[in-house]
């Protein structure tokens, strides 16, 4: 039985502030992976066939590190962001909700240290 | 909330037919129907209603229903003329206000069920004490604190016409209960309708309580649940664009930053 007013339970525990800050990361994120996506895309595609040395040489090349890392960067923070709404949108129990958002968190973190590291890892050699 | 089990009085079952007696140029119309003190499950009643007797609008047709077939079918209404928002209903499958939904704009059948996902209390009647809550919960009144003038509070014709597109709103929730976002969080986020009162507020020159209105509404529920699906903007018989109000919030509040 519950004597809360609607009010009251609108109003719950209030504006949190922070919902402008993720939209906007999100914008800057997104804006940011249209040019590099595009490099990345167009670069790929020119290297359809080549042998795997070919690949690595030109990943330590020039500039090509530098922005791999911050395509890396931007992806998965966008997609970190964009998985948070989804899940947010979707789960309706709190613990369920906390759960899969740390996980994803983890999850994104893990994976985008491991691509960074083997971007370093081919430009300097092992 | 998403869910994957169906609540109670989901499940719809075929409910009466009303045949027309002696012809005409009929039309039938297949109507929600659920009574709390019944105990059944919700029911879909058919009424063949003669057009040649009947005024142009749905809600003409629902009254003629009312009036001569039968006096148990409950819904809201007032003005007859799209001005008070009581009418609304999920009409031939979009939310609208059945004043001015013409009969002959729709083909086949007409299908008239409540606004979707509110509670129903009786038939075409939906629970809207959250949206009212949701409604008050932005303070929807000007707030100043220089001292008022003893006249009018004055403003330009420019800034009056900030306000085009957000006065005309009559609250009839067609809007806010399309929006998939508030089906599933409509406990948290505030709803087209409802973010469009607040930018109607936040717009207005005269009102100085700008930035704590915005504070209130920087929320990931409250405003950023909007997805800009814009079935909102399709649907709103007032042809208003809460999507873009809801659009210019989000402006604002990055402008802040
Ligand atoms: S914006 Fe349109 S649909 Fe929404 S409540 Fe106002 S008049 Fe109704
Ligand atoms: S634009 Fe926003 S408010 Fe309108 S229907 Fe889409 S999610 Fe809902
Ligand atoms: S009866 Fe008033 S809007 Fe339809």
């Amino acid at each position: 039985m519950e004597f809360r007013s609607q009010l009251g339970r609108v109003r719950g525990l209030g504006a949190s502030h922070e919902g402008a800050h993720h939209f906007w990361v999100q914008r800057v994120t997104g804006v940011a992976l249209v040019p590099l996506l595009l490099w990345f895309v167009f670069a790929a595609t020119s290297m359809v066939g080549a042998d795997l040395e070919t690949f690595k040489t030109w990943v330590g090349t020039h500039y090509n590190p530098v922005l791999l890392i911050l395509l890396i960067l931007a992806m998965f923070h966008h997609a970190q962001l964009g998985l948070q709404v989804i899940i947010e949108d979707y789960v309706h129990s709190e613990a369920i909700k906390i759960t899969s958002l740390i996980l994803t968190k983890f999850a994104v973190v893990l994976i985008g240290v491991c691509a960074i590291f083997a971007v370093i890892r081919m430009t300097f050699g092992s | 909330m998403v869910e994957f089990t169906l609540p109670a009085n989901s499940k719809i079952t075929e409910g009466k037919t009303f045949k027309a007696t002696g012809g005409g140029n009929i039309k039938s119309f297949r109507v929600y129907r659920w009574d709390p003190d019944s105990g059944e499950t919700p029911r879909i009643d058919t009424f063949e209603v003669d057009l040649d007797k009947c005024g142009p609008m749905v809600l003409d047709a629902l009254i003629k229903i009312k009036n001569e077939i039968d006096p148990t079918l409950t819904f809201r209404r007032s003005c007859r003329e799209g001005v008070c928002g009581s009418c609304s209903f999920n009409i031939d499958g979009t939310n609208t206000l059945a004043c001015t939904k013409a009969i002959d704009e729709i083909k086949g059948d007409v299908k008239v069920y409540p606004l979707p996902h509110m509670p129903v209390i009786k038939d075409l009647v939906p629970d809207l004490n959250v949206p009212y809550a949701q409604y008050r919960s932005i303070e929807p009144w000007l707030q100043a604190d220089t001292q008022a003038p003893t006249t009018e509070r004055l403003q330009s014709p420019e800034e009056r016409d900030k306000l085009d597109g957000l006065w005309e709103c009559i609250l009839c929730f067609c809007c806010q209960t399309s929006c998939p976002s508030y089906w599933w969080n409509g406990d948290r986020y505030l709803g087209p309708a409802v973010l469009l009162q607040a930018y109607r507020w936040i717009a207005d020159s005269r009102d100085e309580a700008t930035g704590k209105r915005l504070d209130d509404l920087d929320d990931p529920y409250r405003l950023f649940r909007c997805h800009t699906i814009m079935n909102c903007t399709n649907t709103c018989p007032k042809g208003l664009n809460p999507g873009r109000a809801i659009a210019e919030i989000k402006k604002a509040l990055v402008q802040r930053r």
